[in-house]
């Protein structure tokens, strides 16, 4: 009786977190997890990569705090002088809901920054960072 | 007493700055391009950089930049073609001579009928209306690029380019 209710309740935790949690980013994530048939994720990656310096993009771009800013909260800026939105979550909580702007970002700022795409293990570990800033 | 001479050096260059960027925006004439209003255009064309007003091109000039978005000042600026289609007819709709537009033929005075100029920067035009503009000025932090308008005109995304 008692393991029933344990069994139970265990079933109804996952439903109640599964309907909270799951929105375009979440999807965005089991994407990502699904293309890297990675077990999961992780922030401190994701910052490093947010952080590192690159060599094989663009010279003026290295890494992406070059323009995003050091301060994940903080607006970036672009080359041309135009402001960007922070990339936390915490501060600018509609970012990373339109995959499609999201994949589109992805591909532009990889390509500029690391001369190539990013992975879909790299793209779960950033965003996993963002959304936990 | 200490003077905190370092802060109060920043503000008084800040002032400065400040007051000759506002002088300049007083003077003169209001000089309205309008702004981009298609949400599709002002989303894929002002992302990176202010979404440029169409009427300060040719459309000949706007059909050429639309179509080598994969070399776009150095940057690839790719859109699906369906996304590319509709922001082309946009721009050219909305173009420099797509007539009805005041301070165009202004603006584009000088370019030859066939020439197909990518930066608005390069009319001669801008160039001989921003020729009193100091070296320092364009290098100063809060402009960095001739392309950012909005550091000194501070109405230029309502369509506003005073002098």
């Amino acid at each position: 009786m008692k393991n029933m209710l344990v069994v139970t309740s265990g079933i109804v935790a996952m439903i109640l977190s599964t309907a909270t949690i799951a929105g375009p980013r979440e999807d965005l994530l089991a994407q990502y997890a699904a293309a890297a048939k990675a077990s999961g994720f992780s922030a401190a990656r994701g910052q490093a990569l947010h952080t590192q310096s690159f060599s094989g993009g663009k010279p003026d771009t290295p890494s992406c705090t070059t323009c995003h800013g050091k301060d994940t909260r903080g607006a970036g800026r672009a080359l041309t002088g135009k402001t960007i939105e922070p990339v936390a979550v915490s501060v600018a909580p509609t970012r990373y809901t339109d995959p499609a702007k999201v994949e589109k970002w992805f591909k532009r700022n990889c390509t500029e920054v690391l001369g190539r795409e990013c992975t879909p293990q790299e793209k779960g570990d950033w965003l996993t960072f963002v959304i936990g800033q | 007493m200490r003077i905190p001479y370092r802060p109060l050096a920043i503000g008084l260059v800040t002032l400065a700055f400040s007051a000759l960027v506002l002088a300049r925006a007083q003077a003169g004439d209001r000089h309205f391009f309008a702004p981009v209003t298609d949400p599709v255009v002002k989303e894929e064309c002002g992302s990176c950089h202010l979404a440029f007003a169409p009427s300060m091109l040719p459309a000949r000039s706007w059909q050429r930049m639309m179509g080598e978005l994969d070399k776009h000042f150095g940057d690839n600026a790719s859109l699906d073609p369906a996304t590319a289609e509709k922001i082309t007819s946009y721009l050219v709709a909305n173009a420099g001579d797509a007539g009805g537009q005041r301070y165009s033929s202004k603006l584009l005075k000088g370019v030859a009928s066939g020439a197909t100029p990518q930066r608005i920067t390069e009319l001669p035009k801008w160039v001989s209306e921003h020729r009193k503009v100091p070296d320092w000025e364009w290098r100063h932090k809060e402009v960095r690029t001739k392309a950012n308008c909005i550091a000194c005109h501070t109405a230029a995304e309502q369509g506003y380019y005073e002098e």
